[in-house]
């Protein structure tokens, strides 16, 4: 006998039956479908210019920055100023997403753009990120060809960009629409929620920032919240 | 890791001389019980959460082998492997099988406590594969080969003056020669002497604090961003979790992950909660090319149908020890084994034997925070119960102490003469300690008065008063 089949018998000898009849399996299969949400939280069902707020009030109470440009062709050079004011070197890790790629970054001819996965040697990485969840502060990064995950953890810094337009107010309206994006394929290989910038409180429970992934991350809303 | 349970009394003796243990266990008493109590307010919704986990978590266990095979379905779907394993042994040899398929040479680790159930890193050490933890609390306890001493704090016992030292006569070969005492400065020379580990490393290890039967996902938690680079540099991650980890959908995980962080540090979310499903696919730039699951029974599906099964709702979040005085007295590594706490204390009798962990159910004063706080309501104080009875029923323990216990059950059986042997021993003890009332040694009871006086009884018996003031007496 297996290991398997020996697990599966001893969980049902316990339980005082066989395998779960068909009735029964079909109960809980459609309760896997239906994706039914638990109880959320009431903190953010609220209209998107309050997420906004919740959102970045709580990223930075995290110890991550924000800040936000109405018109997605100004990212490039709120880019820049970032890097000018951190004193950061002018190389930038790009994830090769149309959704960055596509800005006019050439009229910035001084910032040196390299698209690909994360690399030890990279000090700034940009993403875009596939969601934000207000109640939390949290971003969601969806791996995909335009979106290598290791962008998000090896460069020391970290900017992520969100198209306010994905803004959620719950964990489970972010899941919505991953699975409306994503249709038959299932999850990708990597979902990664990430709540500010990598710290550890492992030397006597003293906080320091840095740890393992980036020690700076910084989040640039895109949009004026009207539809396209 | 060696069980040392039988050696808890030892243990605390040695764990209360330890100053800087006390040091370090002042510190989780208020650091982290403090950060949880304003998580908790933080949230209206937290104590409703918290029966929808314990209600998500119920329900998977009544199903349990219905999500295990789901679980295992999607994983193959998404091309990974899932290895059954009942035993520690079979999880080891599964690991080792999965290193030796791909020649590994070297294993970056997350943390995980199923790792140090089965004693993994001794395992692959003794087969001539180094396995490298990445957490930094785990980092510095393998540098100091000691196990855990917290579930989510592995290395909360140690100063950082320890750690020091440690860096010290370990990162001298990569050139630190200097002893670095700033506490950043130790994060930021660990981050660079791991760095270059992550992307050497054949093969990455990670735990699983949930896998979603829905997709096929494992899910880790961390706030060191450690277990996502241990995972997506190496050519082949291997996830090790024990069974009662699955949990049906995402909206299922989303309602446990809102009362994880909250209870363990106080956080509302962890930094990173990575969901890994599958290897990385055709278009993927990164990722590794195999994606295994090494799913650990352990004693588990044992517990299903009894009084146990509660025990396997744990998230392993910590906040039972976090809030335990006794925790908070001995430390982690009295407890002798891989779980400490309320949680070990309850937990380590199955896993190791009651014979073996008969001392840790009576590491307790049921004062009950720990079932307070849990963020699945595990009745912790009930089972420690439960296995004080099977102590006794089962005859495990020193014969003077199950004398006693007979003796107590003979008197209070009988009502009527346990008042008149108390008013005896009361005015005998009264009377022995004279003018004073105080008495400097009570014989079978050293351990009282070596170190502090006994105060003897006043006046009369509580039921005596009783009666006297007008109180009924069956």
């Amino acid at each position: 006998m297996s290991s398997k089949e020996k697990i599966l018998g001893r969980i049902r000898a316990n339980k005082g039956r066989g395998p779960l009849k068909k009735e029964h399996a079909d109960i809980l299969s459609e309760r896997i479908r239906e994706h039914s949400h638990n109880l959320v939280p009431k903190r953010g069902l609220i209209p998107l210019e309050d997420q906004i707020d919740l959102f970045c009030g709580k990223l930075e109470a995290l110890a991550a920055t924000t800040e936000r440009v109405m018109d997605a062709k100004d990212l490039p050079k709120k880019v820049q100023d970032y890097l000018k004011e951190h004193n950061l070197p002018s190389r930038i890790k790009m994830s090769p997403s149309p959704e960055l790629t596509d800005l006019p970054w050439k009229d910035l001819p001084t910032l040196e753009i390299v698209t690909g996965a994360g690399a030890e040697e990279d000090v700034v990485g940009i993403s875009p990120a596939f969601a934000g969840i207000a109640e939390t502060g949290t971003l969601m990064m969806a791996s995909g060809a335009e979106t290598p995950s290791t962008v998000n953890f090896l460069p020391e810094n970290h900017i992520a960009v969100l198209d306010i337009r994905k803004m959620k107010g719950s964990f489970e309206e972010a899941w919505d629409l991953l699975r409306e994006k994503n249709g038959d394929q299932g999850m990708p290989r990597t979902v990664n929620l990430i709540s500010g910038p990598s710290r550890t409180a492992d030397i006597e429970q003293r906080l320091i920032m840095g740890a393992h992934g980036p020690k700076n991350l910084h989040v640039i809303l895109v949009g004026d919240g009207e539809k396209d | 890791m060696q069980v040392s349970s039988s050696k808890f009394k030892e243990n605390a003796h040695d764990a209360l001389k330890d100053d800087n243990l006390r040091a370090a266990l002042n510190r989780v008493k208020t650091g982290f019980t403090t950060a949880r109590a304003n998580a908790a307010e933080g949230l209206p919704e937290f104590e409703d959460l918290r029966d929808k986990a314990r209600d998500i978590k119920d329900h998977v266990l009544e199903n349990l082998d219905y999500y295990l095979e789901y679980f295992e379905q999607k994983v193959i779907e998404q091309g990974g492997q899932v290895h059954w394993c009942s035993n520690a042994s079979e999880a080891r040899e599964a690991v080792l099988k999965i290193c030796r398929d791909v020649d590994a040479k070297t294993v970056t680790k997350g943390k995980s406590m199923i790792t140090e159930e089965i004693a993994l890193n001794k395992f692959l050490a003794a087969q001539g594969i180094e396995p490298i933890e990445t957490d930094l609390g785990e980092y510095i306890i393998q540098l100091a080969d000691e196990p855990p001493s917290h579930i989510i704090g592995p290395a909360v016992h140690k100063t950082k003056e320890q750690v020091t030292e440690l860096f010290h006569e370990h990162h001298q070969q990569y050139g630190y020669t200097e002893r670095e005492e700033d506490p950043e400065k130790l994060v930021g020379e660990a981050r660079a002497v791991l760095r270059h580990k992550y992307v050497t490393a054949d093969v990455g290890i990670t735990g699983a604090n949930f896998l979603v039967a829905e997709t096929g996902s494992t899910v880790i938690v961390t706030n060191e961003g450690n277990g996502d680079l241990t995972q997506s540099l190496p050519e082949t991650h291997v996830v090790v979790a024990s069974l009662e980890k699955v949990i049906p959908t995402l909206e299922d995980v989303s309602t446990v992950m809102r009362v994880l962080a909250r209870s363990a540090t106080g956080q509302e979310m962890s930094v990173y909660t990575t969901f890994s499903t599958g290897p990385k696919r055709d278009t993927d730039l990164d990722g590794p090319a195999n994606f295994h699951v090494v799913l650990l029974d352990g004693g588990r599906s044992e517990m299903i149908g009894t009084e146990l099964q509660e025990l396997l709702r744990c998230i392993r979040c910590g906040a039972c020890m976090n809030h335990c005085p006794v925790y908070h007295a001995v430390g982690g590594h009295s407890y002798g084994w891989v779980y400490p706490g309320p949680i070990g204390a309850a937990l380590n009798p199955q896993m190791v034997g009651l014979e073996e962990a008969r001392d840790l159910p009576n590491a307790s004063s049921f004062c009950g925070r720990c079932e307070e706080v849990c963020p699945v309501r595990i009745p912790l104080p009930k089972i420690l119960r439960h296995w004080r009875e099977e102590a006794f029923e089962k005859q495990v323990g020193p014969k003077p102490e199950r004398w006693g216990i007979e003796l107590w059950g003979f008197f209070a059986k009988r009502p009527w003469l346990y008042r008149r042997v108390t008013r005896l021993a009361a005015s005998l003890l009264s009377m022995m300690a004279g003018k004073k009332g105080r008495l400097k040694s009570l014989p079978f009871n050293n351990g009282w008065t070596s170190v502090r006086d006994l105060p003897a009884p006043q006046g009369s018996t509580f039921m005596a008063q009783w009666k006297s003031k007008g109180g009924r007496v069956k």
